[in-house]
């Protein structure tokens, strides 16, 4: 016997994640233009090894393989870790990465919706954590150095570790815009002095100042489609730049500005696409607002305090902790409970 | 038909909600038709909240058509008329449209086809008294037609000083009914005049009709006939979103006041009435008719999708053959498809509450998909018009934590299905919701038997303490005038019947502990004990005086028995005396004495003992003695 309601929407979960698939591809779309196919290498390999570890993991729980494969949630965490990664990393770092998450952050916890932890951050972190070096190579965008990998010498690079003759990495590595302006600055460089590089754009690096635009494109997508509460991302930003631009207004020679931190490292990403993750973050109205502003605040100062160029996947992970202490305590009101009632009418 | 109406100046939005696809055109299209008159009519006995109605006929008996066959039980009830004139066929459990599938008791009425009315007359509301209105619409079986069934009676005449604002329901929120809407099309200037009664008896200063704006025409009929009413009275045109039809929603929607879960609206001064409830008023006052009829909306898989003015009881089949049911209906939701339920069969008979009847088939409502895991995406809150977390309360619900559900208001929802409707994993929360509910409500049923018990067995205990306590102290007494009285004669006792006595007390002892374990056993299974364990502990409590001597009627069989058997031993044993030299008399006398003795030490040692440790004491103390 069916009982009600016997209407229910057309949205199912697949549609969600496909959305929010969809919401990446600009991004990625600069990306590539702008780094080379290595992104589109991550993004695949991460795919791959994401869809076999869930499919292996339902396997062994005994849950049926094909609706939980088909959900997208598996996808989408390979896309956002793979888009964390250097692109040009070695290809087994991301496999490893990816079965991390998926079998350890996720089904380890229960599977979808079950876990605590971001997975695509655990994988992140946890690469970053064993391999430090290898996850700080990253190449200059094209045009920046006089030197770079083509697509082919790129797709050598990542799967055997072979450089065409006589180029040396060295040659067309270089940090990212957040790295050094963290290096220099400790060997007391002047904030002039290190914006001047080739590698800064108009207000973050040459070519991730526009991914970062693309993420925020976006994540005005999701946003436009109901798929993310606007109270993260406005709020996430809105810390990152508000400390950020209090220590920029202090003393702006060692500070770099809010533009800076937004259109640099994953800030866009992490506003719209990571801190949004609904499963590993509080669900009442306040707890969200609350959890988003400690990972502005959490980033800002693992970005400019910490051992780490970039903040999101700590701040993440340490607040995806807290979530549920603070859904606790920021229970709403229900409806005739609430101490004063609102008095705006709609006017039309 | 596709027009909005133009929304009113100022209303308050609730939260949350949700717009479905509205399905409202297919039904609404055709004025309201007639209903068949059934060849038998199955009319339920319980279409009210509270107590079901009495059955005031016998089988065989003839009923004219508005004859009342069942009267209210109680205030909070209502009565039961016949809907047509025939016979009745047979007073008896017969399914009903309820959910659980329940047989519920019908009177069944077989027509004579003549359709023939008792006597109507107006009732003269203007010069009766509250008290005498109240009962009259209670006779004439007046109950909220917007699916509560809450007897109209109960929310009339309780503020003395008047109401603020008497909401008049039209919103129609749910999909595919459209019953309230042609009544409001056709039937307006009746409608109003029902109002004008409820505004006057209720001294309401303000009322407002809501009506969501997918029904321009209905709006357009309400506003010609409010015109010329001598009170403030508006018909206020709010957005089409589910459920705003909700009494709370729209009270919230008109007026901006909340009114908290177990709160009555009339403590914030607002009554709220469905438009056909207040249209069956207007016709039981005005013209004498109980409530037999009520206009139903069938649609969905059906030829021919309209309104119907349908007599109650009028089987479901009757009516789906009346709007031509197709041959692939598969079920049939009865109410709308957001609140409603399936109807156990199409036998079940039309009730007051049946406001729609849809007949489902798998293109117009494909099968769900399977549920998915919650990602806590959230949608369900944001959906709630009660305002609270659904998805912490289905997980609450699946892992059976239900005081945590309530603290979070579980209570507070009120199973709309907003939540269910919107969430991405396809997940049937209300069914979640549901189950905890009734988890709670049968722990709570199970946990005040299991306090009864228990105060039934505290009691019982309590009582055979004192009975014990007061004849260790009779016997004290007794032994003391013995003391004064007789010479101490004392000769020192013989081992034998020391032996005896110890024996017999074990033997006692052993008994009681049987006894006692044997009540505890047979306590919790025994709620209405016929004896005098069944007294109330508080009446007890209340009279806790020593009473000499209790009434042998009063005890337990076994006690009963044991007092018999010693009142024949004494008897016996004065005979034996009679008939005793002297010698024999003073060790007589001696034995008695070690007998009190024995019986003081047993009665001061059992006022300290617990009763768990009673029968262990007692085997101590026969040693000792």
């Amino acid at each position: 016997m069916n009982t009600s309601p016997f209407f229910i929407k057309p949205t199912p979960l697949q549609v969600v994640m496909f959305k929010v698939a969809l919401a990446l591809v600009p991004a990625i779309a600069v990306y590539t233009y702008s780094f080379g196919i290595g992104v589109l290498v991550q993004i695949t390999l991460a795919t791959v090894a994401a869809l076999a570890t869930e499919a292996v993991c339902l396997k062994l729980r005994g849950y049926p393989i094909k609706p939980f494969v088909t959900d997208g949630s598996a996808i989408v965490t390979a896309w956002l870790m793979a888009l964390s990664f250097p692109p040009l990393a070695p290809w087994w770092m991301i496999v490893v990465a990816a079965v991390i998450s998926i079998a350890l952050a996720k089904h380890m916890y229960g599977g979808l919706g079950q876990n605590t932890f971001n997975p695509a951050m655990v994988g992140f972190a946890i690469m970053i954590v064993s391999f430090p070096a290898q996850m700080s190579r990253w190449a200059a965008p094209f045009g920046v150095l006089p030197q770079s990998l083509d697509w082919s010498a790129q797709l050598s690079w990542i799967f055997t570790g072979n450089l065409p003759a006589g180029l040396a990495f060295d040659a067309v590595a270089s940090a990212t815009p957040l790295d050094t302006v963290k290096t220099q600055l400790m060997q007391h460089a002047s904030m002039s002095h290190i914006f001047q590089s080739p590698l800064f754009g108009t207000i973050g690096g040459v070519g991730t100042e526009w991914i970062t635009a693309a993420y925020l494109l976006g994540g005005l997508y999701l946003l436009w489609q109901k798929l993310i509460p606007w109270q993260i991302p406005v709020t996430f930003l809105a810390v990152l730049g508000g400390v950020a631009g209090v220590f920029h207004l202090v003393d702006p020679t060692h500070y770099t500005s809010p533009l800076f931190h937004w259109f640099s490292g994953a800030a866009m990403l992490g506003a719209f696409f990571i801190v949004t993750d609904p499963v590993t973050g509080p669900t009442t109205p306040l707890g969200r607002v609350i959890f988003a502003a400690l990972i502005g605040l959490l980033t800002y100062l693992i970005r400019v305090f910490g051992g780490y160029p970039d903040g999101i996947a700590f701040a993440v992970l340490i607040m995806n902790l807290a979530a549920p202490f603070i859904d606790q305590y920021t229970q709403p009101a229900v409806f005739g409970r609430k101490g004063k009632q609102k008095k705006a009418g709609v006017q039309s | 038909m596709n027009a909005r109406a133009a929304l009113a100046v100022t209303f308050f939005p609730f939260h949350g909600g949700v717009h479905p696809q509205e399905h409202k055109t297919e039904s609404s299209g055709t004025p309201i038709a007639a209903g068949p008159i059934p060849a038998k009519l199955v009319v339920p006995l319980h279409q009210s909240i509270g107590n079901m109605a009495k059955a005031l006929v016998n089988v065989g008996d003839h009923v004219l058509k508005g004859q009342m066959i069942a009267a209210a039980d109680g205030t909070v009830s209502a009565a039961v008329h016949a809907p047509t004139s025939g016979r009745v066929l047979s007073i008896s459990p017969q399914r009903v449209p309820h959910p659980s599938g329940l047989l519920e008791h019908c009177i069944t009425i077989e027509s004579d086809g003549e359709d023939r009315w008792i006597d109507r007359n107006r009732f003269d509301w203007r010069t009766a008294e509250s008290r005498a209105i109240r009962d009259y619409l209670r006779d004439m079986g007046v109950v909220g037609l917007g699916g509560a069934v809450f007897p109209s009676h109960l929310k009339i005449g309780g503020a003395s000083d008047g109401l603020d604002t008497l909401v008049i329901n039209a919103a129609e929120c749910e999909p595919f009914i459209t019953c309230d809407d042609l009544l409001m099309r056709e039937r307006a200037v009746q409608i109003v005049e029902g109002i004008k009664i409820l505004q006057a008896l209720l001294q309401a200063r303000e009322v407002l009709i809501g009506v969501e704006d997918n029904k321009p025409q209905a709006v357009d009929a309400m506003r010609a006939a409010i015109a010329g009413c001598e009170f403030k009275i508006d018909v206020v045109v709010v957005p089409t979103l589910y459920p705003s039809g909700g009494a709370k929603q729209l009270i919230k929607l008109l007026t901006n006041k909340e009114v908290p879960s177990g709160v009555r609206s009339t403590d914030l001064g607002v009554q709220c009435f469905n438009v056909a409830t207040v249209y069956t008023i207007y016709r039981a006052i005005e013209h004498g008719e109980p409530v037999i009829s009520r206009v139903v909306t069938l649609t969905g898989n059906v030829e021919r999708p309209g309104n119907v003015d349908a007599l109650i009881g009028t089987p479901i089949a009757d009516l789906l053959a009346f709007a031509g049911n197709k041959p692939d209906s598969d079920s049939y939701i009865y109410g709308g498809p957001m609140m409603g339920f399936e109807i156990p069969g199409t036998d079940v008979g039309l009730s007051k509450a049946g406001n729609c009847i849809i007949a489902k088939s798998s293109g117009l409502f494909p099968p769900k998909p399977a549920e998915m895991p919650c990602i806590r995406c959230g949608k369900c809150a944001d959906a709630c018009p009660a305002e609270l977390q659904p998805m912490d309360l289905y997980w609450f619900g699946k892992s059976k934590n239900f005081g945590k559900a309530q603290e979070r208001n579980l209570f507070d929802c009120i199973e709309c299905g907003a939540c269910a409707y919107v969430c991405p994993s396809n997940i049937q929360l209300v069914d979640y919701f549901r189950f905890s509910k009734s988890e709670i409500w049968a722990a709570e049923k199970s946990k005040k038997a299991a306090d009864q018990a228990r105060e039934r067995h505290e009691f019982r205990q309590f009582r055979e303490e004192r009975e014990k306590r007061e004849k260790a102290e009779r016997l004290a007494a007794k032994a003391a005038q013995k003391h004064d009285a007789a010479a101490s004669s004392a000769d020192p006792a013989d081992a034998e019947r020391a032996a005896k006595i110890k024996a017999a007390m074990e033997r006692a002892a052993a008994k009681k502990v049987e006894a006692a374990a044997a009540q505890v056993a047979a306590d919790p299974l025994t709620p209405l004990d016929p004896d005098a364990n069944a007294v109330p502990v508080a009446e007890a409590v209340a009279a806790p005086a020593p009473e000499p001597v209790a009434p042998v009627s009063q005890l337990d069989p076994e006690k009963a028995e044991r007092i018999r058997e010693a009142m024949e031993k004494r008897a016996a044993e004065k005979a034996a005396l009679e008939a005793m030299s002297p010698e024999e008399k003073a060790a007589r006398e001696a034995e008695k004495k070690a007998k009190i003795e024995a019986a003081m030490a047993a009665a001061a040692a059992k006022k300290a003992a617990k009763a768990a440790e009673a029968a262990k004491a007692q085997g101590d103390q026969a040693d000792g003695a």
